[in-house]
């Protein structure tokens, strides 16, 4: 299986074109590698960015407050100037072996190519409320709350109209703003935990500001409706989760924004055969973008969840470097 | 003819309904098939274990026994003509200490009787060898080699089509509200709730509007209206029969635990169910369940936490390993109880009128015994049966990325690009393939999730639902604001930015 006819050789084939892959293939051209593919399964590069249309994006990296869209295009720009990079986008890849092949399909075609080393920038998804277990009925109105984020700032669409947000993290938050400006109603965000995991600015800005309600050590017990969501059950719990009983409430609303956490996404290099931490689904690594297969490197969201984006830029050029350092160490 | 005139009116368009549509299509029949919901299998069809019984645990003289047996191996044979994918994966029902013994014997002759084929008692060491993961507590198990696996939504859509191809109609949105005597024949009064075009090869509309009422007539109706079967009996006037619904959660697990068990595993039954399960789906995902908990309300499909544990616990008691972070998709779905047996009968005091009524587990796999079985009934009152000259018994199948080798995805996309076009990531479905589902009748999100498996993943839909309400809007022609998850009310997008 592992020695095909007929399949092309590459120096480095990075997967993903958010702000980790961009960075990951300019800082191996910068660190010499001269023959590097690029693929991403969108239909532009920029990734997550492209749907975060709020400021707060290269505060550090470029000391100025950019919207997603502006960082990801200063990279965009960088990166469609250096030839030695090949883009392919609209390219989804599919399946990855220990020996590095790499499959991926593109409207018409299905190649395969044989990467000397692999960079995977494949960013992360969001946690469902399957994933934490909400009991009650399925209805229509439930979103993760990117999804949402995309259907308004991608598509013009307004998924709900009286919002509960479960989960406090910046996503979260975000949303909330975002809901209440479109003139939709957030009635409230919804904390399991007694602090939030969102930045301090965004709970101010996002949430203070509309004057939102924020529950801690509260949690939605139950949600009800059969078609459309209806309303749900909220609970407060103690110090272990144990629900509060005597403290049950409902709230009435239309849409519940699931805002509870990131998975980073690696289901390719576990076909790979790289160790996977099951808990937090990141490669089992001591150092940063490493894995346990010789010349297979992870970064961005999918090495492990950044909060801001500069990092996500410092760290993959570090992973664009080590892939350069070890095709030079094969020579 | 006469319009909305048939020979036989099929009400209800589950499994026991759309089997009975194809199975009389092999005859020179005028037949319609109506459907109060959106889509066909939104019914009891959708939300059960897909599990093709092999016929045990059911008492010898029952006649969902029998029908059991002979469905198991009528489902096998009407699979392969569909090119709906059966899975033969066996079953084990295990015990964990010899006081158990007489209980699991007893079982093995009962099913024995009824004729269930290949039944053997297997020792712990078999177990180790073939079931590697089975709880060390298991001391013994009963091996019933002919269990097998299903997709039953898309069994009920390829029956459908093909019935379809065979020149039944189908209505859907259609809720029958009445049901009158007439010289000749019984005439229904049928609600329209959905006033969509006819349009689609598979399933079309009466082309009456929302809102309006309709009339057909028949001179037989069948009525296969699952958990509202005793209702639409009472519409006839016969209503010595309630329905009581039996609601049975169950749990996914994520696709990278395929291979958790070789079989399905089921403990020793209890009265009422046949117990908490470690199932095998045909997408690939395990799938822990289901409950059994009798319930008044015949929509209440929620999930609950006490559920949740019964079932992790249930089933980690026979596969340890079992981890509640695995899951990733629960349902409920509500088993249409009248007693304790199915109930197909002709009515005397109705003459034309069969109920196929009461039809629990194994209802799924009893199916195209129950359609032969009503087909027999509709012969005794009367209805004339002449075989046509041409039945088109095969359909050509449906193509599935996710189910295929590299080597023939690879031709496919070359063949036609658009399989080349990624819209569910986690299930690796295609672009083309959420259109050849739409085409072939999907309206809803969820009838598109049942058909190609896009947004049954991981994931749930965070990544593809925006893509795929596109292309429905492309290929149906209706505002974003009309798209549903599952019909009228279950809108998604609630407003368009102008
Ligand atoms: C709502 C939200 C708000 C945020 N707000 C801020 C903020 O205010 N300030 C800040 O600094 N940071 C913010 N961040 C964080 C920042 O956006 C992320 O850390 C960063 O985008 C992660 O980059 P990445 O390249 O790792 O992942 P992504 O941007 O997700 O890129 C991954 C890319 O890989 C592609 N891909 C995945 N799988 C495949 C495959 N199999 N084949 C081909 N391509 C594939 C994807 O299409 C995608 O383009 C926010 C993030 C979110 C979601
Ligand atoms: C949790 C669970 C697990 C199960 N597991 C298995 C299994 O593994 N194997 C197995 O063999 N069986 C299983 N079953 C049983 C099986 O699912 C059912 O027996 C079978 O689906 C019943 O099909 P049906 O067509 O009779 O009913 P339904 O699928 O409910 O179809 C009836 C249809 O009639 C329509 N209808 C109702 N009233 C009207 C009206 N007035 N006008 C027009 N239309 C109307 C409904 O909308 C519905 O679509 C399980 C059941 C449950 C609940």
């Amino acid at each position: 299986m592992e020695n095909r006819n007929n399949v092309k050789e590459r120096e480095l084939v990075v997967v993903g074109g958010g702000p980790a892959g961009m960075a990951a293939a300019l800082s191996a051209y910068e660190n010499g590698v001269r023959d590097i593919l690029l693929i991403e399964r969108d239909q532009y590069l920029g990734g997550i960015l492209n749907q975060c249309i709020h400021p707060g994006f290269g505060l550090r990296y470029f000391r100025e407050n950019l919207t997603g869209p502006e960082y990801a295009d200063r990279f965009i720009k960088k990166i469609s100037a250096v030839p030695s990079i090949e883009i392919s986008l609209k390219s989804y890849a599919v399946n990855l072996t220990a020996g590095r092949y790499l499959a991926y399909i593109k409207p018409g075609k299905m190649e395969e190519v044989k990467a000397k080393a692999i960079i995977m920038a494949t960013g992360c998804r969001e946690r469902t409320r399957e994933m934490v277990h909400i009991a009650g009925t399925r209805p229509a109105g439930i979103y993760p709350a990117g999804l949402a984020q995309k259907m308004i700032n991608l598509e013009g669409w307004l998924p709900g109209r009286e919002v509960v947000i479960v989960g406090s993290g910046d996503i979260g938050l975000i949303m909330a703003r975002r809901f209440t400006l479109e003139g939709a109603k957030v009635k409230a965000v919804i904390e399991i935990q007694k602090t939030s995991r969102g930045l301090i600015r965004n709970v101010v800005q996002c949430l203070e500001d509309f004057g939102i309600p924020l529950y801690f050590s509260h949690k939605i017990s139950r949600i009800h409706g059969r078609d459309r969501v209806e309303k749900v059950e909220v609970v407060e719990v103690d110090d272990s989760f144990n629900e509060k009983p005597q403290t049950r409430f409902e709230i009435t609303c239309d849409t519940v924004l699931m805002s509870v956490g990131l998975i980073p996404e690696n289901e390719l290099i576990e076909l790979a055969g790289v160790a996977i931490d099951k808990k937090t689904n990141t490669p089992v690594s001591a150092e940063v973008n490493k894995t346990s297969v010789p010349g297979i490197f992870v970064c961005g969201n999918s090495f492990k969840i950044y909060d801001l984006v500069d990092g996500v830029t410092y760290d993959s050029a570090k992973a664009g470097k080590m892939a350069a350092e070890y095709l030079k160490g094969l020579k | 003819m006469m319009r909305n005139w048939y020979d036989v009116a099929i009400i209800g368009g589950g499994i026991t309904g759309a089997s009975i549509a194809r199975e009389l299509s092999r005859y020179r029949l005028k037949i319609v098939l109506l459907e109060k919901e959106v889509e066909l299998a939104f019914g009891v069809s959708k939300s059960n274990s897909g599990i093709i019984h092999p016929g045990t645990q059911n008492p010898p003289d029952s006649l969902k026994g029998k029908l059991c047996v002979r469905g198991n191996l009528l489902t096998r044979k009407i699979a392969g003509e569909l090119g709906v994918d059966f899975k033969e994966v066996g079953e084990l029902i295990v015990i964990f200490n010899e006081d158990e013994r007489p209980r699991l014997l007893q079982i093995k002759n009962e099913a024995e009787t009824l004729g269930v084929p290949g039944l053997k008692i297997v020792d712990r060491k078999w177990l180790d060898e073939h079931e590697p993961n089975l709880s060390r507590e298991v001391i013994a198990a009963l091996y019933a080699p002919t269990a097998g696996i299903i997709s039953p939504y898309r069994m009920v859509y390829d029956l459908a089509e093909n019935a379809v191809k065979n020149g039944v109609q189908i209505f859907l949105g259609h809720k029958v509200i009445g049901i009158t005597k007439e010289a000749g024949n019984l005439r229904l009064n049928v609600a329209v709730s959905s006033g969509e075009e006819p349009r689609g090869r598979a399933c079309r509309q009466a082309g009456s509007l929302a809102g309006s009422e309709c009339t057909f007539r028949s001179r037989f109706v069948v009525n296969a209206a699952g958990l509202f079967a005793d209702e639409v009996s009472a519409l006839a006037g016969v209503n010595d029969f309630k329905i009581r619904p039996r609601k049975g959660e169950e749990f996914l697990l994520d696709k990278k635990k395929e291979h958790l068990t070789n079989h399905i595993i089921f403990p020793l039954p209890t009265k009422t169910s046949k117990g908490i399960l470690v199932i095998k789906t045909s997408d690939g995902n395990p799938m822990i369940g289901p409950t059994a908990q009798e319930i008044d309300d015949k929509n209440d499909l929620s999930t609950s936490d006490d559920g949740l544990s019964k079932v992790i616990e249930g089933a980690r008691k026979m596969i340890p390993t079992i981890d509640g972070n695995d899951i990733i998709a629960y349902f409920a779905g509500l088993r249409p109880v009248a007693g304790d047996d199915f109930i197909i009968r002709r009515e005397e005091k109705v003459p034309g009128f069969i109920n196929v009524a009461g039809i629990q587990s194994p209802g799924l796999t009893a199916a195209p015994a129950v359609a032969l079985m009503a087909v027999e009934l509709l012969k005794k009152s009367g209805l004339r049966l002449a075989k046509k000259w041409l039945f088109k018994k095969h359909r050509h199948p449906s193509v599935h990325l996710f189910a295929d080798l590299f080597s023939k995805t690879r031709e496919l996309i070359k063949k036609n690009p658009s399989y080349g076009e990624i819209v569910c990531r986690c299930e690796m479905v295609s672009a083309k393939e959420v259109r050849d589902a739409i085409r072939r009748g999907a309206r809803t999100l969820d009838g598109i999730k049942f058909r190609t498996r896009a947004q049954a993943g991981r994931c749930h839909g965070g990544f593809c639902t925006i893509r795929i309400i596109k292309i429905m809007h492309e290929e149906l022609g209706i505002p974003y604001t009309e798209i549903t998850k599952r019909g009228n009310g279950s809108e998604v997008v609630r407003g368009v930015r102008e």
